[in-house]
């Protein structure tokens, strides 16, 4: 699938912005024995400063805005974004609501998206592959800023 | 001076599957009192309702809650045939009755995953979550998707249950039974598990009928009620069934959180009792009153009136009204969820434990927040009203009534 191999585990924090939790028992699903990521090292953790991938479910209420930007902002670099459910994406069957200040891209830059109501757990699975190819190229990027700066410096 | 500090849980917390704030008073080990902030996941269902019509809203209700989706549904298309007087086919019934108790056992046994989570039991969780997904292809070969299920419509239902799967359905259900005595074992007889939920979380049935509790919280505590019983609908009248609680298993109930899982592991046993004689009996027939939509959807626009239909949900009693003035959308819309009936008890429950206690006497009641956040303060002003404002005005009401009835 062309994934070199990370240094490390993927660890995913879930936020929920306002979703229906059909998205949420999907992502909970994939990560139970039938499809068990959790094999390949990738796990669900308490706080996004842990976190290389922050999984948004929901569109985006307005009580919710402000608890999403500071979810982004504690998850340290380098990080993904991805935005699993129709909701998150477009806005989905709530797209006129009053009350909601997203889709999440307008909030967040957004890197991933899985659409489907709620995505399949195989479609989440797949979306993952894709952050975990983005995150390595991330990675690579800065190890290459990073050698860049040293060489200027000698 | 008070020795208590303030302990803020939420919106977003690793405990917490879904934004809601709880606000707790704890002294030492011990919480003093609790209060919740709700309206995180208002998303103005609603009213988005009344600006579409009742096949669009269909949809619309299918996503209050993701793991409820099949009682929302099912509640609006009641209240709309009760008001549109549509008779719903007797085999659509026997159909929806089969879908709902498919929810249930979805929902309580996810339920069983969650609590077990909460008690730090997880290999116990991953067992419960495998388990379920036998359910989901049933639901799947049913209906076309694992979660929303889009098999609704008013009058009936869209999809049959074909010959074919009938056999799946009765092999699935076996299954379950044969897990039902693993799940048991783990939930009731596990000396770890009783220590942590004997005596927990408490709620008495006099503050269970105080606090109108409802569903398997409220029968945990010994109250008897049950809508599929007391105000039967779809095919539960020609079904045995009777109310779930603890003396079923010969105990008493005694209203704690172990009550609350023995309560809902009984439930996932009666319901495929149910779904075995739904099968049995499944009548033949049509599964649409009215499978022309264009006609129905005229035959919607002109119908007057109001109705309360009324759901025994996973969670407990489901209460959707619906005012119909002719038009294309409803005049109103209005959604009342088990979830907000539950959250007061949670305050009796939550007092007097202890902190490592909140995580699993929060779970038994099995909060659906999505399904609760119907109503949200968004500016503080003055148009917002009091409780005694509110008194007030009603009594003006009451009054104004009382006079025009004397004349």
């Amino acid at each position: 699938m062309g994934i070199n191999t990370l240094n490390r585990s993927l660890w995913v924090f879930h936020v929920n912005t306002g979703s229906c939790n059909g998205c949420d028992i999907e992502i909970v699903a994939a990560l139970t024995p039938r499809y068990d990521v959790e094999r390949f090292g990738i796990k669900l953790v308490g706080t996004p400063r842990h976190a290389d991938v922050l999984l948004v479910t929901g569109a985006v209420t307005r009580q919710m805005k402000d608890k999403l930007l500071r979810v982004y902002e504690q998850t340290p670099d380098p990080k993904v974004v991805m935005v699993i459910g129709n909701c998150g994406a477009t806005g989905g069957v709530f797209y006129e609501s009053y009350n909601l200040v997203g889709p999440v891209d307008r909030l967040i830059p957004v890197d991933v998206f899985v659409p489907g109501c709620p995505p399949r757990p195989e479609a989440i699975i797949e979306g993952v592959v894709k952050a975990w190819k983005k995150l390595e190229e991330l990675e690579a990027a800065g190890k290459r800023k990073k050698k860049r700066a040293k060489e200027a410096k000698e | 001076m008070s020795n208590s500090f303030e302990l803020c849980v939420g919106p977003i917390h690793p405990a917490l599957k879904e934004p809601i704030q709880l606000d707790f008073e704890v002294e030492g080990e011990r919480v003093k009192n609790v209060s919740f902030k709700l309206g995180q996941v208002h998303r103005a269902i609603e009213w988005a309702g009344m600006r579409r019509n009742p096949i669009q809203i269909l949809y619309l209700a299918e996503r209050i809650c993701g793991i409820c989706n099949v009682c929302h549904p099912m509640a609006f298309s009641m209240a709309l045939e009760k008001i549109a007087e549509i008779e719903v086919p007797k085999r659509a019934e026997y159909i929806r009755v089969i879908n709902a108790e498919l929810e249930r056992i979805h929902s309580h046994i996810l339920w069983a995953g969650v609590a077990a989570h909460e008690l730090g039991f997880d290999s116990v969780m991953h067992y419960t979550w495998r388990v379920r997904e036998k359910v989901l292809d049933i639901i799947e070969m049913l209906n076309g998707n694992r979660i929303t299920k889009g098999v609704f419509m008013i009058g009936g239902v869209r999809r049959d249950v074909k010959k074919e799967h009938i056999p799946k359905i009765r092999q699935a259900l076996q299954y379950y039974r044969d897990c039902y005595a693993k799940l048991e074992k783990i939930f009731l007889k596990d000396a770890s598990i009783k220590a942590r939920t004997r005596d927990i979380g408490v709620l008495s049935k006099k503050e269970a009928l105080k606090l109108c509790a409802v569903g398997p919280t409220a029968r945990a505590s010994g109250v008897k009620k049950d809508i599929r019983v007391d105000f039967a609908y779809a095919a539960y009248p020609w079904l045995d069934i009777k109310p779930v609680t603890p003396e079923i298993a010969g105990l008493k109930a005694r209203g704690d959180t172990f009550d609350r899982i023995l309560v809902r592991l009984l439930e996932v046993k009666q319901s495929i009792d149910l779904i075995e004689q739904c099968l049995n009996d499944l009548p033949a027939g049509p599964i649409l009153a009215e499978p022309v939509l264009q006609k129905l959807l005229v035959q919607l626009k002109g119908v007057e009136g109001e109705s309360i239909a009324l759901q025994e949900a996973p969670r407990g009693e489901l209460i959707h009204y619906l005012k119909m003035a002719a038009q294309d959308s409803p005049y109103a819309w209005k959604v009342r969820a088990p979830t907000y009936a539950n959250l007061p008890p949670l305050i009796p429950m939550l007092s007097g434990c202890e902190i490592a206690d909140i995580p699993i006497v929060a779970a038994s009641i099995d909060p659906c927040i999505s399904c609760t956040n119907r109503v949200v303060q968004i500016d503080n002003d003055d148009s917002i009203l009091s409780m005694d404002k509110l008194r007030e005005l009603s009594v003006q009401k009451t009054n104004k009534i009382l006079r025009e009835v004397k004349k």
